[in-house]
């Protein structure tokens, strides 16, 4: 059984019918125990950065993930639950996350490119990994966000996308796994990467 | 390297797709879930519903489709038509919208782009403007379905929209609705230097040249209807066409 954590940030059903798509069972929930037994934790999420730590403190989860990470946990982070992975994030102004990967999240600068980052991108791998089994460079992702992820060690990224600077797709560092793009709205190249994900946790 | 996207659009009414010309003479053409994995399996990058039924009890309808769209379909899809306030964007996100289009009502209170785009996030607010060329060179706002112009100006109204916090603007020239002469280059033009957030051009696709035409002045999407739901143009035909036009797309 995979957590979904549900903390107001908006809707998660997309996730859990994908997951169901791979054969995996999820359940969306804040409760605690049911996050300690599950097999694995995905914390999803869209919106503002300082909004969504804000929700993990009120619903008082903070402990609960960092508990579970420390015991090897696999965590998964999409979208703006990946950002919410590394140290900081200046959305906004300067707010601390939860300091899984080492790395702070910041606003595309480029001249001459439109954001957000928004729609169909490939996926470049960085370095060789189960979760990109099957994934070539013709492979297309859905991207929609205005901050990327500037992880310190590059070797925490595992693919990355093209867009003005190099955009981290998937971050793996130990139990702690994070997507930028929604693998759930990624059509089949989602579905083979959950399927990866599924396999990583057998 | 992000590609350029084609957007089919459904319009919905009492459940079903319908196509009109011109916003008049609208005929019944398919079901919405089926139509959506369709165009999902040949290659269609994200998929626009709008809900153009005129009363209240059909907007529970249209929350179904929602729904079932949601669970059929794993491309991002937005949701247009009678979204006027703050809590109809929490229901149709609710029920699996990954975005919202507003259109009359951000006109009539703009302060709505900001409410949802602090609420829900940029990426989900989608300002739609219906615009329409005037004997002066620039374009006008209409709204009501095209029926009635609000004599704004239709490049300021986009450039407020993105200042206000909407994620993306779909520019829909009434002109060249329906009449598959192409899309409004100059307007997409227009808007593509001056806007940082992505645009989606709308109105007049034809053949499959009007694509590449309008992702070539600097449209980051294009979506069209009739095209699609006749079988005129194969979206995966399409993608081989631009593919060849040298424009980024994503095949499938």
């Amino acid at each position: 059984m995979i957590a979904i954590v549900d903390y107001d940030v908006g809707n998660l059903k997309n996730v859990y019918t994908a997951l169901g798509d791979v054969g995996l069972e999820g359940i969306i929930t804040r409760d605690k125990k049911v996050l300690d037994q599950a097999e694995a934790i995905i914390l999803p999420g869209v919106g503002a950065f300082s909004d969504a730590m804000e929700n993990l403190r009120k619903f008082d989860l903070i402990d609960t993930l960092n508990a579970n990470v420390k015991k090897g946990k696999i965590l998964l982070g999409i979208c703006l639950g990946m950002q919410l992975l590394f140290d900081k994030s200046y959305e906004d102004g300067e707010f601390s996350g939860l300091s899984y990967i080492p790395g702070e999240i910041v606003k595309f600068t480029a001249p001459n490119i439109k954001i957000p980052h928004m729609g169909w991108n490939n996926l470049i791998i960085n370095r060789e990994s189960p979760l990109v089994k099957n994934i070539g460079t013709e492979d297309y992702v859905y991207f929609v966000h205005s901050y990327y992820a500037n992880p310190v060690d590059f070797n925490d990224v595992i693919a990355y996308a093209e867009y003005s600077v190099k955009v981290p797709g998937i971050v793996q560092r130990g139990n702690v796994i994070g997507m930028q793009f929604h693998p759930e709205k990624s059509s089949t190249v989602g579905l083979q990467l959950l399927k990866n994900f599924k396999e990583i946790l057998s | 390297m992000l590609t350029k996207r084609i957007i089919p659009c459904l319009d919905v009414d009492h459940g079903r797709v319908v196509k009109g010309k011109k916003f008049q003479n609208i005929q019944d053409v398919a079901n919405p879930v089926e139509l959506g994995r369709y165009y999902s399996e040949q290659g269609a990058d994200e998929l626009v519903f709008y809900d153009i039924t005129a009363t209240y009890e059909d907007r529970d309808i249209f929350i179904n489709i929602v729904e079932k769209v949601a669970e059929a379909i794993r491309i991002p899809f937005t949701i247009g038509g009678g979204i006027s306030k703050v809590e109809d964007f929490r229901k149709v996100l609710m029920a699996g919208a990954d975005k919202v289009s507003v259109n009359s009502a951000a006109v009539m209170k703009p302060q709505l782009i900001k409410e949802a785009a602090l609420k829900f996030g940029a990426q989900c607010v989608v300002l739609s403007i219906d615009a329409k060329k005037n004997n002066h060179g620039s374009w006008d706002v209409y709204v009501k379905g095209g029926r009635e112009n609000t004599g704004i100006d239709a490049i300021e109204w986009a450039q407020r929209g993105q200042n206000l916090g909407a994620g993306e603007i779909c520019i829909n020239s009434i002109d060249s609705d329906g009449v598959k002469k192409g899309f409004d280059l100059e307007l997409n033009k227009k808007l593509s230097d001056l806007l940082t957030i992505p645009i989606i051009a709308s109105g007049g696709a034809g053949k499959m040249q009007d694509f590449a035409d309008v992702l070539k002045v600097g449209a980051d999407a294009a979506l069209a209807a009739s095209v699609f739901h006749y079988k005129e143009i194969l979206i995966s035909d399409l993608k081989n066409y631009l593919h060849n036009e040298k424009i980024p797309v994503r095949r499938v």
